[in-house]
């Protein structure tokens, strides 16, 4: 069934857009915002790409990589000059030729964060918590300046939850209440920075009737999602 | 074998193999490491994990179709095994921080004497990456770094103390690398197996920490 015949037999749609530029037209400069996708799947393109033309700047953007020379990925963020801070776990891609050349230049704050810690920072602020103590990260320069204690006779230190003003994501499937289903590895951090943030909006593949997705298959309710736009429905 | 280059990249690879376990969950870190996935039989029944939340996945058949959603931590297509899971990445930390990853396999810029793993950054990088390393690095039972014995500039790589950034301290079980295999504990370094032609002394040369020798633990 097409997006349109799915929102005339559903009343509850209001979270249904029709494109891309109204999906993110509430994102404003010095907003935090959750960009999804790892290693370059489970990416919102189109998303990405209608916020790097939004007139906004000073961005705080969260994001496990920082491009990887693909159109439409968070490369194009760095590009339209709209970040002044990175949050990331693995800039590194010699495909990241904006976000290397923006460093470089001294152009945008840096914080690198280990992975697992990223991920539980996220999952820490979409459940409520004041952070938590891990391992990870003890005694090394990623762990400086944190407060560190001793547990289990294991040094631990403090990290903090990771709130997001917008989360931009992807999944394969949704329905018009939000429900999402998530595709493999595109899954990735796509769930948690839904739940961390504020409003979140996605990009999804394909558009299901309300009810076709199993309540036991839901990967993230729609309590958490906001806005949803369909891939390539807006051309 | 010949002095100038020890064992290749695939004898390195079966060292690795000799310590994972049948039926274990391990995880391949990007570069050397991927190397003991393709060197691997079916028999061996080892799980590999991926930082994107992947359980179980597999090397592609040849002329096998690819799908763009399953990629190792290297982002190359994969396959997924039967009885593969796929989890959101909360829970793929939680895999590799909370201890039940059997082994992790990694590279490394240094290791000391200690077992401290210096492998994400170098000194006064200004761009460098972090990825899962220092979550897999606490977390994982075991940890076994396969990398070359000294580095570009020739210098050790097997050091006393890094003078490279730490990624975790005293986690390293085993070195492997193309002249000799290294087993650590709390009381240091033991050389088990070296390269055919090596000497205890010529290592001495190239290793900038003091070791024992015990080639009767070879291949345990």
């Amino acid at each position: 069934m097409g997006v349109e015949t799915l929102a005339m037999q559903t009343p509850n749609h209001r979270k249904l857009v029709r494109t891309p530029q109204e999906a993110v037209a509430g994102i404003i400069d010095g907003n935090l915002l959750l960009v999804g996708g790892w290693g370059g799947i489970g990416v919102p393109y189109e998303l990405i790409l209608a916020t790097s033309k939004l007139p906004i700047r000073n961005l705080t953007i969260v994001s496990n990589n920082c491009g990887m020379g693909v159109e439409g990925d968070v490369g194009e963020l760095f590009r339209a000059g709209l970040v002044s801070k990175v949050i990331t776990t693995f800039p590194v891609h010699s495909e990241a030729v904006d976000y290397l050349d923006r460093v470089k230049k001294g152009e945008i704050e840096v914080e690198l964060t280990p992975q697992g810690t990223l991920a539980e920072r996220l999952r820490c602020a979409g459940a409520g918590l004041g952070g938590f103590f891990t391992p990870t990260g003890a005694g090394t320069e990623l762990g400086e300046n944190k407060e560190s204690r001793i547990i289990g006779g294991r040094e631990h230190i403090l990290e903090q939850p990771l709130y997001g003003d917008y989360a931009i994501i992807k999944a394969d499937q949704a329905d018009l209440m939000g429900n999402l289903r998530f595709r493999f590895a595109a899954r990735s951090f796509n769930p948690l920075m839904a739940m961390a943030a504020r409003r979140t909006i996605v990009e999804v593949k394909e558009l299901v009737s309300i009810g076709s997705i199993h309540p036991d298959d839901v990967h993230l309710p729609g309590i958490f999602v906001d806005t949803i736009y369909v891939s390539g429905s807006s051309s | 074998m010949n002095l100038q280059t020890g064992w290749n990249k695939f004898e390195q690879a079966e060292r690795v193999i000799r310590y994972l376990r049948p039926y274990s969950y391990v995880n391949l870190g990007v570069g050397m490491p991927g190397i003991v996935a393709e060197m691997l039989d079916d028999t061996r029944n080892i799980y590999f994990h991926c930082e994107n939340g992947i359980l179980g996945y597999r090397g592609l058949e040849k002329n096998e179709e690819i799908d763009p959603d399953i990629i190792d931590a290297a982002t190359k297509p994969v396959g997924l095994i039967a009885g593969a899971a796929v989890v959101a990445h909360d829970l793929s930390f939680a895999i590799a921080r909370g201890g039940r990853l059997d082994t992790a396999v990694l590279g490394a810029f240094q290791v000391s004497e200690a077992g401290d793993l210096a492998n994400w950054k170098s000194p006064n990088a200004l761009i460098a990456g972090v990825g899962g390393a220092m979550d897999l690095a606490v977390g994982a039972k075991q940890l076994i770094v396969m990398m070359k014995h000294l580095d570009k500039s020739g210098a050790a790589k097997i050091v006393k103390e890094c003078t490279y950034p730490i990624t975790a301290r005293k986690v390293v079980d085993y070195i492997v690398t193309e002249f000799a295999v290294v087993a650590i504990n709390s009381h240091g370094l033991t050389v088990v197996e070296m390269a055919d032609g090596m000497t205890e002394e010529i290592l001495a040369t190239i290793t900038a920490a003091k070791f024992k020798l015990d080639l009767s633990r070879a291949g345990i």
